[in-house]
């Protein structure tokens, strides 16, 4: 491998190369226009009367109000008004066109995912579902639309994602991070089970509302906490499934962690090891080392990329995780989008950049 | 493997003695809290952090026939300090005090515990020190413990758990990190919960092998909050001691953390520096678990990422089970830097063992 870390004058350049953006965030330009109109009657009064009520206090907002309004790129809003990423021609002009997207998975967040009303999830979710393939992929063949699945509601899941499986609209099923309980945990399976039997990735981005407070110890002051601990929140989902033998029971499993960072998973891979070592009389059903369990079944979008000084220290980690494990994805519109071209401060070959950038994707959707 | 390198005079940070039961902390009670636990039965506070029986609680070799591992001081001369050749050890007590929900019940255990260990830890063994059980459920009456004990210079550290009911940096703590400060004690963050929160964000786990990865996570999470929340700021000669931690998550971790501040500095603005180097100058850590990679080489490679020769400190964890007979320092850990970190590092890291 022919690496050399660079200074970021130089490699300031803007990269030709075409990307897969693994991490882009759709929003509507108006619920009633364009998310009624695949929602019941019933369910539309419903949104009127209640609103979506999450497993949080506020009903319009976060209880960590985010680093900038809506989490979002200043420059993000579309000329022509509504939320940024909610308008699909500046989305193709301001990011698409000039970074070279080839492959943009989409992935809505807020959209009734996580949602205390489980009917209401599903049909929320459900309406979201129609609505990426109306105003999103059928329009621009560069986006792929994530099959949203009200995940607190396994059966209502299955029946969604039975529903749309073989439609190739849809590259991965989406689950937020913050679950009711640890994803590994037997409630879940019958979404692995259905995203094996539609042969879909299954997708978990950080963020939702679970309940439980977002560390061990109760509930910190910062929204800095909150967003750095997305990443302990998908190490312990992480080792949920590991230790609940998921990918054992699901051999064909695909899981990628979306937007929690990458570089901790090393170290929770030794520890597992460890742990498996010393209690596997506890979970006899794990009969291979965590660590190649997860080398098999786990893949990580790159954004927030971490950023260690002297930088090299993340091609150890990178080789660590194996180098075909990574995901690019920049989050657009949003406030901590990693500018591709600026993201991997580190000059690598060729082959690897390639591969980084946009064909591990690639064969993991089976888009070659 | 280990590379079994002994150092005289090592000093273990980490060793756990065991209270053997609830009896023997009777004698150390006022008789309300004498008729208390009696009249109501009040049962002993082992907690399911460490289930008894379960591998990783005691090394079989340090496993009783009866009773409770590293139970009593001629246990744990022999076991825990003849064996590593050990000048000094730290006792922290892992008993459930933080657990309770009652203040004035936790209150009475803590004092309770540190005057059984008084009596028959540090009065029988020249080498053994403490840190002080606090009843952190309160932290005027937590403050008034540190106190009550502070002028027995055998007492090194304040003992909290990684999960409490509140992230540890949050300001209802600072009078006893202000008190920590005053005695000249580091504060020690052990592994564990008050199980007042899942341990998980996510919630309850099936498997205790769940509940010990989880305690990694945690700690990640109060590196966060003492650093953000300021606490380094306002306390700038406190030292943070995390027990049992693992160290070899820390460097991506303040990768993360000092990426996001670059970012959202605006909402913490007394944090003038990276974590990172907030990290470097008060953050330790005890050596044992060691969640290693499989190579000698790739822990190598992580000793460079700490960026610091300074954070490890020496601990066997005894009686838990990280280890075989005296494989206490991995392979990829040089002879030079063993000795900082089971001589030098931990003198640095208490000022009470100067």
């Amino acid at each position: 491998m022919n690496i050399q870390v660079m200074d970021r004058v130089t490699t300031g350049q803007k990269i030709n190369l075409a990307i897969a953006d693994c991490d882009i965030h759709p929003t509507p330009k108006s619920v009633p226009v364009e998310i009624y109109p695949y929602l019941s009657k019933r369910w539309q009064d419903y949104m009127e009367t209640y609103g979506i009520i999450y497993r949080q206090g506020f009903p319009t907002g976060p209880a960590f109000p985010k680093g900038q309004p809506n989490a979002a790129r200043r420059d993000a809003y579309p000329p022509g008004g509504g939320k940024p990423g909610s308008d699909l021609d500046f989305m193709r002009s301001q990011h698409l066109d000039p970074n070279n997207v080839q492959l943009g998975i989409l992935n809505p967040l807020s959209c009734g995912q996580g949602v205390q009303n489980l009917d209401f999830s599903a049909a929320y979710c459900n309406a979201v579902n129609h609505w990426q393939i109306v105003e999103w992929t059928s329009k621009e063949s560069r986006l792929k639309a994530s099959l949203m699945v009200p995940y607190e509601d396994p059966l209502a899941s299955v029946k969604e994602i039975d529903l749309w499986g073989g439609d190739n609209n849809f590259a991965q099923i989406l689950l937020l991070s913050r679950t009711a309980e640890p994803l590994g945990q037997r409630k879940y399976w019958p979404i692995f089970e259905a995203a094996c039997r539609a042969n879909l990735p299954v997708a978990v981005h950080a963020f939702g509302y679970g309940g439980a407070p977002v560390t061990g110890g109760g509930w910190p002051s910062f929204y800095i906490e909150e967003m750095v601990g997305h990443a302990e929140n998908t190490q312990s989902l992480l080792t949920s499934m590991v230790f609940e033998g998921v990918f054992e029971r699901f051999p064909t499993l695909k899981l990628i962690l979306v937007e929690a960072g990458f570089a901790w998973l090393p170290a929770l891979s030794w520890r597992l090891d460890k742990l498996w070592n010393r209690m596997r009389a506890e979970i006899p059903h794990v009969t291979r080392p965590p660590s190649e369990l997860i080398r098999q079944h786990v893949w990580l979008t790159t954004q927030p990329m971490e950023e260690p000084e002297p930088r090299e220290h993340l091609l150890d980690t990178i080789e660590w995780i194996g180098w075909e494990k990574l995901l690019f994805a920049t989050d657009y519109p949003h406030w901590d989008f990693d500018e591709p071209s600026r993201a991997l401060p580190i000059r690598i070959g060729k082959e690897q950049k390639e591969a980084f950038f946009l064909k591990n994707a690639l064969e993991l959707y089976n888009l070659n | 493997m280990g590379s079994s390198i002994i150092t005289k005079g090592a000093i273990d940070c980490d060793i756990h003695p065991s209270v053997p039961n609830i009896e023997a902390l009777l004698p150390y009670f006022s008789d309300h809290w004498r008729d208390t636990i009696s009249q109501r039965g009040v049962h002993d506070l082992q907690t399911i952090a460490y289930p008894k029986n379960a591998p990783l609680t005691a090394r079989p070799d340090w496993r009783p026939k009866l009773g409770m591992p590293a139970a009593d001081a001629n246990v744990i001369s022999t076991q825990a300090l003849d064996t590593f050749q050990t000048s000094i050890a730290i006792c922290n007590c892992l008993y459930g005090v933080q657990l309770l929900m009652s203040e004035d019940l936790a209150a009475a255990f803590a004092s309770a515990v540190n005057d059984w260990m008084v009596a028959e830890l540090l009065n029988k063994d020249p080498r053994l020190r403490a840190s002080i059980v606090i009843p952190t459920q309160n932290s005027e009456m937590a403050v008034a413990e540190i106190e009550r004990v502070a002028s027995d210079p055998r007492f090194v550290s304040i003992l909290m758990l990684v999960m409490d009911e509140k992230p540890l940096g949050r300001r209802s703590y600072w009078p006893i990190y202000a008190a920590a400060q005053r005695h000249n004690m580091p504060i020690c963050v052990h592994a564990g919960s008050a199980y007042k929160h899942p341990v998980t964000s996510v919630g309850w786990p099936s498997y205790y092998a769940e509940d010990y990865a989880s305690q990694a996570p945690a700690f990640h999470n109060m590196v966060s909050s003492f650093i953000c929340e300021g606490v380094f700021s306002e306390y700038p000669d406190l030292k943070v001691v995390l027990a049992e931690s693992g160290f070899s998550w820390l460097p991506a971790h303040l990768w993360r953390l000092t990426k996001f501040w670059r970012g959202l500095r605006a909402e913490i603005p007394w944090v003038d520096r990276t974590p990172t180097e907030i990290a470097r100058d008060h953050i330790r850590l005890t050596l044992q678990p060691v969640d290693a990679p499989p190579t000698s080489e790739q822990l190598e490679r992580l000793m460079d990422h700490m960026g610091s020769d300074e954070m490890i400190i020496f601990s066997t964890d005894y009686p838990h089970w990280q280890f075989d007979g005296v494989d206490v320092i991995p392979e990829g850990i040089s002879g030079e830097l063993a000795r900082k970190i089971m001589v030098d590092n931990p003198k640095n890291t208490y000022p009470r063992l100067q």
